[in-house]
């Protein structure tokens, strides 16, 4: 039971560390390497704004998010644009400004244990025998909830409504007047302040650490290869099935073995079913 | 109407049609002008040890020697294949650990371990790159990327091999010129065998397989083979480096596995300039240098190089190599249209 | 009879999502023939090249080489046999010269069985059927860079390519496409030529005028289907095949 819980609000936060990484790749087919560093970067400035500055916490949260929301189209604006359509170049681009962005918080002295976020509500409660703190419930509620207004957002809204089409058809969009430039630019913006959101919710369970921010990144790029990427459902499948088997890994075989199911499971699905389990992407072998 | 429209037209240089081919030998300048360029290269490599001021700089070209093998690789792979692998750190640490426990626990001696930890540790990493072939360039490189992170959690986790403190006390280089006019001659060697594998006709099949491999497999050209190959010299050639590490500092430990193996050669290629094969060897002559000097900084200077990377990327800058290849080659001057 | 054929293809079915691209087609090819290929666009053509090419696999069907079963097998393999074909849109190595470009086939197992080490230097036998496809011989034409050639040269490239291999069947995927009347008029006679030293020749084309004048027998395709095959006099009159073309009358 304790597994089942536990397996359930790891995924969840999976999904949510996940769904900036895949809403910028489902919209602008790009991957955006830099993810983890946005994640963490959300983390230390919400620290600093609430421990330096001594702003309030939720302002300091607005804050960070809207920062970051900036600097992830910053960095398409100024960098990625210039390197669209090539793949390796943008994967590249990014990762340097990832590791540059994470590198220098590491610089700075963002190492040690002392840099944490407080949890929105503390204590925890007893759920079907299982202690579970509050923290860990608010998680999934956040995450539901992100789902849900993801999902009207990009149904319901003008904006999202192109964010969709974009990821359908780019030039069938192009020709309906919609500018993918703009797009990602707004792709990325959105991307970046769901990491962000993961980031204030799952921060404080723990230290914020410039690991950590490798880790999101890696966690990121299985839950959507493995689940597929191009589709929801496959950000779903693919953070329940690494969700559960992490915390399986980390019950029965050991906690240092987690990080290396993770890239196990990776490789594995490139090369048995790249498209991943519930991909829409077809054209992942090379052919004519 | 006064405007003056001119453009800058860019023409070879007389001499440089003089000695197109064969007329290179015609004259005593022709020659010189055609072997200055890789005459001085090669002497300034060889020579640089002798000029430097200090033995910490003497080891500071060592190590950009192991770097220029992991960027002369990595463009090897990436501008003559078109597989761009970002798993140098792959190699490194798979050739620094064969040579490493080969030399602990087998007390193998340095001549052995190393042409060993090449060709074995160039097979295995084949081995695991193989599957990753047949599928699209960005998931290669994703899953290149993957592996070192991928190997350094299984080796702490099974606490093997030194496990988290690594296995120090290896064999060392008997003292600094053997090690530098080793490790020198041998890029030397790589980077020109290379240059001449790309214009033998298996290379040349390697660059069409870049150009559009549907077109080779339409040529009775089994690309999958050719691929496996050409990583495979990749590979050797990234453990090569790898072992030559774990020999200078006698000491092999998780940090081989470390992301900076990964991006110093891309960064190192971009600067020096893609698909030359020498400007990635001037690239890390040029990087390596300046990030000791950062070492002082920590963790700064892989920001150092990060941002120039990420920076050269997206500018797109032709690199040094070409931009002096320009020069010598062309000249240009302002002509009105 | 069966001498004769050197491709057999039965039944070949394929579909790419919703659409059935090639419906039940099946017909023979016999050795030393021109065969037409015609239909109006999306009509299946170029699939149908690529699925006896082993470049996409058939959902059903097969294809026979004198004794040998190609579907099935890689497009490398196939060539290997000595079934090669073009690509509509010429696709050369761009960073080559155009000599460097025909070391590739040069440099197959198909040549290396056959050759060996009798072939001599590659890029000489390379230059010799550089010539034969009507490149000057002389010192830069063939040492251009392949991205510098006209539409023309990279359709007589693409069709060296081919002949590098020493095949005996060669299927040309629009051949004439983007030429100009006169250039296409210079390569009908090679086509010819090759015809006429044995070769088998299977021609996709949209330039019906051109392919009427060398083909032997024509087939006709539409919305995947084989409508029509027959002497290219009696497929001028055919009531289906203007009806594919011209709609509805």
């Amino acid at each position: 039971m304790n597994i089942f819980i536990f397996g359930f609000v790891n995924s969840v936060i999976l999904a949510l560390t996940a769904s900036g990484f895949a809403l910028v790749y489902g919209v602008s087919r790009l991957a955006n390497f830099a993810h983890g560093a946005l994640y963490i970067l959300v983390g230390f400035a919400t620290w600093l704004f609430l421990n330096r500055l001594g702003i309030n916490y939720i302002v300091s949260i607005l804050l960070s998010i809207i920062i970051v929301s900036v600097i992830g189209a910053g960095i398409y604006r100024l960098f990625l644009i210039r390197v669209k359509g090539m793949p390796a170049s943008e994967i590249i681009a990014s990762l340097a400004l990832g590791i540059a962005i994470m590198e220098l918080f590491r610089w700075r002295g963002f190492i040690s244990e002392a840099y944490m976020l407080p949890p929105f509500v503390k204590g925890s409660v007893s759920i079907a025998g299982v202690m579970i703190d509050w923290q860990r419930l608010i998680i999934i509620g956040v995450g539901l909830a992100m789902m849900c207004s993801l999902w009207l957002f990009t149904h319901y809204t003008k904006v999202g409504l192109s964010l969709r089409a974009i990821a359908q058809d780019k030039h069938a969009s192009m020709m309906s007047g919609i500018e993918p430039d703009r797009t990602a630019v707004i792709s990325l913006a959105i991307g970046s302040a769901l990491a962000g959101v993961a980031a204030v919710v799952i921060l404080p369970l723990g230290n914020i650490t410039v690991e950590t921010g490798y880790m999101v990144l890696t966690n990121a790029i299985a839950v959507c290869i493995i689940g597929g990427l191009g589709s929801w459902a496959g950000v779903f499948a693919g953070a329940f099935l690494l969700g559960f088997a992490e915390i399986l890994t980390a019950a029965f075989i050991g906690p240092q073995w987690q990080m290396v199911v993770v890239l196990l499971f990776i490789i594995l699905t490139l090369i048995l079913k790249p498209s991943g389990l519930l991909g829409k992407q077809k054209e992942l072998e090379e052919r004519v | 109407m006064d405007q003056k429209i001119g453009r800058n037209e860019r023409l070879d240089r007389g001499i440089k049609v003089r000695t197109e081919g064969i007329y290179a030998i015609s004259s005593w300048k022709g020659m010189a002008y055609a072997l200055l360029p890789t005459f001085s290269f090669v002497l300034g490599m060889l020579i640089l040890p002798l000029i430097v001021p200090s033995m910490t700089w003497q080891r500071i070209m060592t190590i950009s020697c192991i770097f220029a093998l992991l960027a002369l690789s990595f463009d090897f792979l990436a501008h003559f294949v078109g597989i761009v692998c970002l798993g140098g750190a792959f190699f490194t640490g798979v050739g620094g650990y064969i040579s490493g426990v080969l030399n602990s626990a087998f007390g193998l001696p340095m001549v052995i371990t190393i042409p060993i930890a090449t060709i074995a540790g160039g097979a295995i990493c084949t081995l695991f790159l193989i599957p990753c072939l047949p599928i699209r360039g960005i998931y290669f490189a994703i899953v290149s990327l993957m592996y070192p992170i991928l190997f350094h959690r299984v080796i702490q986790a099974l606490n093997i091999f030194g496990g988290t403190d690594g296995l120090p006390g290896l064999a060392t280089f008997p003292n600094i010129w053997v090690e530098l006019y080793f490790i020198i001659p041998m890029t030397l060697l790589f980077t020109f065998g290379l240059r001449r594998l790309v214009n033998e006709d298996f290379g040349i099949v390697l660059r069409a397989i870049k150009d559009n491999d549907q077109a080779v497999r339409a040529s009775n050209i089994n690309i999958a083979w050719y691929k496996t190959k050409a990583v495979f010299i990749a590979s050797a050639i990234g453990c090569f480096a790898g072992a030559c590490l774990a020999h200078l500092y006698g000491w092999v430990g998780l940090s081989l596995f470390a992301l900076d193996f990964s991006i110093f050669p891309i960064a190192a290629t971009v600067v020096g300039g893609a698909g030359t094969l020498v400007g990635p060897i001037i690239g890390a002559f040029i990087l390596a240098p300046l990030s000791e000097m950062l070492r002082a900084f920590g963790p700064l200077r892989v920001v150092f190089y990060s941002l120039i990377l990420a920076g050269l990327v997206v500018y797109k800058t032709e690199g040094l190599v070409p931009f002096l290849q320009r020069k010598y080659h062309q000249f240009e001057h302002w002509t009105e249209v | 009879m069966n001498e004769n054929i050197v491709l057999q293809v039965k039944g070949v079915n394929k579909s790419f999502g919703g659409v059935k691209a090639v419906d039940n087609v099946s017909f023979n090819v016999f050795k030393g023939e021109i065969l037409g290929i015609i239909g109006p666009n999306g009509s299946g053509k170029t699939t149908l090249v690529n699925l006896i090419t082993g470049f996409v696999k058939a959902d059903s069907g097969a294809v026979f080489s004198e004794g040998t079963k190609l579907t099935g097998l890689t497009p490398d393999k196939i060539a290997g046999l000595g079934i090669v074909r073009t690509f509509q849109i010429p696709r050369p190595y761009h960073s080559l010269s155009a000599v460097k470009n025909l070391v590739v086939p040069l440099y197959s197992s198909r040549i290396m069985r056959t050759i060996g080490g009798k072939l001599g230097d590659r890029d000489t036998v390379a230059l010799d059927i550089l010539e034969e496809i009507g490149f000057e011989r002389d010192a830069h034409v063939p040492y251009k860079l392949a991205s510098a050639f006209s539409e023309g040269y990279l359709k007589r490239l693409e069709l060296a390519r081919c002949l590098a291999l020493r095949p005996h069947i060669i299927i040309m995927d629009e051949l004439f496409s983007g030429l100009s009347v006169s250039e296409i008029a210079a390569m009908i006679p090679l086509v010819e030529r090759l015809q006429m030293n044995g070769m088998t020749i299977m021609m996709v084309e949209h330039r019906v005028r051109e392919l009427f004048q060398i083909a032997h027998r024509v087939m006709v395709m539409n919305f995947g289907e084989k409508i029509g095959e027959d002497i290219p006099e009696k497929i001028l009159e055919s009531e289906i095949v203007k009806q594919a073309y011209l709609g509805v009358t």
